[in-house]
């Protein structure tokens, strides 16, 4: 009975958790982007303006929800919970601390790949329902993308996979007691640092949504809550990258005991998130084709390499 | 792959420097004093008004939001009947001040004047004049000008020589 309701503690805190940091996301990047180009940032709204995410939200619920007419109206609807849907089933897997994981799954790491691969399908049926150009051709370089760094974001964390010996992520977090896996897994997490970015098409791989080019990408047509979606399932992405490079290569909740688990998982995950950001505020964004290169020519290999060379050490040593 | 890792840790950085934010509402950005912002109509050291209506500022307006309509006293002297700005047309471009020949209509470091209904943003000669001589103290046109209207005698200008007998210059 203990057991039962301490779980449906953590599913619900696991749920409400990750969606409050999502929408906290809004303050911290649009107050962190300010504090890297020497400005102020939000500062109207309560003390140092932290109340801006409140005022943002209700202005989004209190906007015009517009389905335009020439949509293919089920798609449209459908397309913005399609991404809210799988980060949150993704963030099932995560183990914020010991024993607090809504589903210890022993395949946890694949279905995370599955469930970000399922994200695809967001952009896709965004761009292709709106029946607009630009939102089609943002749809299109969404799908390539993400299909396309979906290949080394796997191979990348199978180094990861080979030194545990498991999917799961709680052996994975445990078995970095002696040494975080970033350091002997030091290319894979570089490669799955960029994966990440490109994954949750963040700057600089933003380019399904960028402005310059494709107004706002596959999300053209959308406003009200449903745009507020895509933008909360884009901080739920960034949170959930955060939270899986944490656990993957900086020990998770493992840290000295002056302070409980979830503090240190906490910490290295807004570390993550922080320097998300910075890498917005700093980096230009690519040409397509350079994206593309870079994910086939350069990253691919190098990953298959880490894994190459990551499975010969550990046969050698066995 | 080097200058991308060092423009991060530039920007990183900049977390430290100076914000150049300008807080507007508590804290006002500095305004040269030839700033073009609101237009005003100023007097000359009399109190008088400067403007003529000579509409060579209705004329250069490239957005046509100034109107007057002149009229005289009865000292002969032009003044505008009625001098309208429309302000929500106004571009601010400060080729009415170039236009003015009499220093009358001026652009001054201003630029507060939002308002929630359109049609105040029409400002009549009332609103439009003040009651100082704007960036050219002491200068007034007819104390300058050969005709009289009241200000001082024919020949009583500045640089005025007396008048002369057309008559008495005979051969």
């Amino acid at each position: 009975m203990n057991d039962t309701l301490f779980h449906i503690l953590i599913i619900v805190g696991v749920l409400l958790g990750s969606v409050t940091i999502a929408a906290g996301l809004i303050y911290v990047e649009r107050k962190m982007l300010a504090v890297w180009q020497q400005r102020k940032g939000p500062n109207r709204v309560g003390p140092f303006g932290i109340f801006q995410v409140l005022a943002d939200m209700v202005k989004i619920f209190f906007k015009e929800d517009w389905i335009p007419p020439f949509v293919d109206k089920k798609l449209f609807i459908v397309a913005p919970t399609i991404i809210m849907l799988t980060i949150l089933m993704s963030f099932a897997i995560i183990p914020f601390a010991p024993s607090w994981v809504v589903a210890d799954l022993n395949i946890g790491l694949l279905f995370v790949l599955a469930m970000s691969s399922l994200g695809a399908y967001t952009i896709i049926l965004a761009g292709w329902s709106s029946n607009n150009k630009y939102s089609l051709l943002g749809g299109v370089r969404g799908a390539a993308q993400m299909i396309s760094y979906e290949v080394f974001m796997g191979l990348s964390i199978m180094g990861v996979v080979i030194q545990t010996g498991s999917f799961r992520l709680t052996d994975i977090v445990e078995a970095q007691q002696n040494i975080w896996f970033v350091i002997p897994q030091f290319i894979g997490f570089i490669i799955f640092l960029i994966a990440g970015v490109a994954e949750t098409h963040r700057l600089p791989f933003d380019l399904p949504e960028a402005e310059s080019e494709l107004i706002a990408g596959f999300h053209s047509e959308y406003s009200g809550m449903k745009f507020g979606m895509f933008f909360v399932g884009e901080y739920l992405g960034i949170t959930l990258v955060s939270a899986l490079i944490t656990v993957l290569f900086f020990g998770g909740w493992l840290g000295p005991a002056f302070l409980p688990p979830i503090i240190w998982f906490l910490i290295k995950m807004f570390c993550f998130i922080l320097f998300f950001v910075l890498l917005r505020a700093t980096l230009p964004r690519p040409r397509y084709d350079q994206l593309m290169s870079y994910g086939w020519k350069l990253l691919l290999p190098l990953a298959l390499l880490n894994v190459l060379v990551t499975g010969a050490i550990v046969l050698l040593n066995a | 792959m080097f200058s991308s890792l060092r423009s991060l840790w530039m920007v990183f950085l900049k977390m430290f420097s100076k914000r150049v934010t300008i807080e507007y509402p508590e804290q006002k950005a500095y305004l040269a004093p030839r700033w073009r912002g609101r237009i005003v109509l100023t007097r000359d050291p009399d109190g008088n008004e400067r403007c003529v209506a000579c509409n060579l500022c209705a004329a250069v307006c490239p957005t046509d939001c100034i109107s007057l309509q002149a009229t005289e006293d009865e000292n002969d002297r032009r003044y505008p009947d009625y001098f309208r700005i429309n302000f929500s047309r106004c571009i601010f471009c400060g080729l009415c001040e170039d236009a003015c020949p009499t220093y009358a209509i001026q652009l001054i470091p201003d630029f507060e004047m939002g308002e929630y209904n359109r049609q105040n943003l029409v400002y009549e000669k009332e609103d439009l004049l003040i009651s100082g001589m704007g960036k050219y103290h002491g200068y007034s046109y007819y104390e300058q000008a050969g005709v009289a209207v009241g200000v001082k005698p024919k020949g009583g200008g500045e640089n005025e020589l007396d008048p002369v007998d057309v008559r008495t210059l005979l051969p």
